[in-house]
């Protein structure tokens, strides 16, 4: 069992970035996620395993620095805010152009604009359907507990490896502040550049031997058929992450009527008002994705033949509800999808969401599914 | 067993870090635990809160809108937090700040003298601790050793020296709590 400790969420992406053998942090602080530079600045990494953290002069710059970074077969990371992802933005876009593995993380708050501080799940659309211009996805992790937090550095890196794609931690200011009991990994070290090399070294930017090819890093293509063909490969990489990296956890959903999906924070809001439905008596689960992109549909399919509705809980205007919408239509199913949110870094409590299940479902509640003729 | 907790006052009160304390206590007792503060602009002087939950098994809500226990050390987080707790629940407060007591009949109610007492002995910087002695009496839901190994956990080492006055003051507290309202 590795070391116990009682962290912030924010603290222990830090140190986990640390123990995963993270090669650079390149960020700028803005809150509720400050605590990952603050927590990697007192623990001075670059004097224990050469880890490099650096504060640039804006979230523009840390995104370019993660790109370099990325292009020499690195394994580097940034960390930001709402605010600070849009900034990012273009930098995301060329990165995954350029199929470059990196992690982002985004601790989100309330939008639009500078909003608020307070958590929030405003950023769905922004990490899932791309966020910058062109045709890309990024592989969407959502932790619920600190614990994850920590877990999903290390699996954020290896599937950002894997795929030559950034992967992005979606989390929120809650997650971030909120200390919880972590069991922390053990240390790996830093690849070698010998290991980079092995590993990578067919498109790493790592200086070039006689004996292959000079890699070349850039999203830029100025012949459309080529430009084409790499959309296409893109579009086949995204389709392999759907058949092989999506992951859920479901709750009490075997006898479940209706059915409440939610993600991070909001999920676990929601395993309490599961556990107040079942009390009143009304059988409800809870699904939870876990990655975001690639999205569940599958299993939503699966459980909209014999639910009677599905709930979306997010602490968004209704986002992700879209993508359960088409999970259904896909299904052949008409079962009934409805949202349930809070905006602006209001976290709903437990009963609200019971309330609110009980008041958009009444229908069924009384009389049980609507067929239409 | 579950234990879901509301420590609300003023910043400065060490009000985060009784919850701190608490959380890392119940890890030494190999509990789960969920520290959850109310963030943002508070500083010295703000009010400040934090949710605690220790429990046997897995944690699901940091959220919560009725509590257990709650612990309430200004008027501010009494007029917020009185209603929240659960019936049958317990509330203990400082009269120390609080000009209207509680007034509900259907929870247990007590009260500690913590701002006189941490006075009383020199140092106005064992209030939190004083109080957290008065719950551990009232809800004796961790062991004195472990609640000494989560202050080693949860205090840098230069402060270690004091950590006997922290345990005195949990005695203290211990010893001075009152009951107001049993139900």
């Amino acid at each position: 069992m590795g070391e116990l400790r009682l962290m912030k969420g924010n603290e222990v992406l830090a140190e986990a970035a640390i123990r995963c053998g993270c090669d650079g942090y390149f960020g700028y602080p803005i809150t509720p996620q400050s605590e990952v530079m603050e927590t990697l600045m007192l623990r001075q990494p670059w004097n224990e395993t050469g880890m490099v953290v650096l504060q640039a002069e804006s979230e523009v710059a840390s995104i370019n620095m993660v790109y370099g970074a990325a292009g020499s077969g690195k394994k580097s990371m940034t960390s930001s805010s709402s605010p600070g992802i849009s900034l990012m933005a273009e930098g995301i876009s060329y990165i995954a152009g350029a199929e470059l593995p990196c992690l982002i993380v985004n601790v989100q708050r309330g939008g639009p604009g500078l909003g608020t501080i307070q958590p929030s799940q405003a950023d769905y659309f922004q990490a899932v359907k791309g966020g910058g211009h062109g045709d890309y996805k990024l592989i969407v992790l959502a932790p619920a507990s600190v614990q994850e937090m920590n877990d999903f550095v290390d699996l954020g890196f290896e599937l950002a490896f894997k795929y030559r794609n950034p992967a992005m931690i979606l989390t929120d200011g809650a997650l971030g502040q909120m200390m919880e009991k972590v069991e922390l990994a053990d240390f790996k070290p830093r690849w070698t550049d010998e290991e980079i090399n092995e590993k990578w070294g067919d498109w790493a930017t790592t200086g070039k031997p006689s004996s292959r090819k000079k890699n070349v890093i850039n999203s830029l293509e100025m012949d459309s058929d080529i430009m084409e063909a790499n959309n296409r490969r893109f579009q086949e990489k995204y389709k392999q992450m759907e058949k092989e990296e999506t992951r859920y956890e479901l709750f009490q959903c075997d006898d479940a009527d209706f059915i409440i999906i939610a993600y991070g924070s909001s999920s676990r809001v929601c395993q309490k008002s599961v556990e107040i439905a079942r009390a009143k008596g009304l059988k409800v689960g809870l699904l939870r994705p876990i990655t975001l992109f690639p999205f569940p549909n599958k299993i939503i399919a699966e459980l909209a033949r014999k639910a009677k509705g599905f709930l979306s809980v997010e602490m968004s205007a209704g986002q992700m509800v879209e993508d359960i919408k088409l999970a259904v239509y896909e299904s052949g199913r008409n079962t009934r999808v409805n949202h349930f949110g809070r905006t602006g870094g209001i976290i709903p409590t437990p009963s609200e969401v019971v309330d609110a299940l009980e008041d958009k479902f009444s229908w069924e509640l009384s009389y049980g599914v609507k067929r239409s003729y | 067993m579950t234990e879901e907790m509301i420590i609300a006052g003023f910043g400065g009160q060490g009000v985060l870090s009784m919850g701190k304390i608490l959380a890392y206590s119940g890890i030494m007792e190999d509990k789960e635990v969920t520290w959850f503060p109310s963030y943002g602009p508070e500083m010295r002087g703000g009010t400040a809160n934090v949710t605690v939950i220790i429990s046997d098994t897995r944690i699901s809500s940091p959220i919560l809108h009725e509590f257990d226990t709650a612990i309430i050390l200004n008027q501010q987080s009494m007029d917020k937090f009185e209603k929240s707790v659960k019936p049958g629940g317990t509330l203990l407060y400082d009269p120390n700040g609080v000009l209207t007591p509680p007034s509900r009949n259907d929870i247990n109610i007590y009260k500690v003298e913590g701002t006189k007492t941490a006075i009383e002995m020199g140092n106005p910087k064992v209030f939190n601790m004083i109080v957290f002695g008065s719950y551990l009496k009232i809800r004796p839901i961790l062991s004195l050793d472990n609640v000494e190994k989560g202050l080693q956990k949860s205090l840098p080492e230069r402060y270690h020296k004091l950590i006997p006055l922290n345990l005195e003051a949990i005695k203290k507290g211990q010893e001075i709590v009152e009951t107001v309202q049993e139900v």
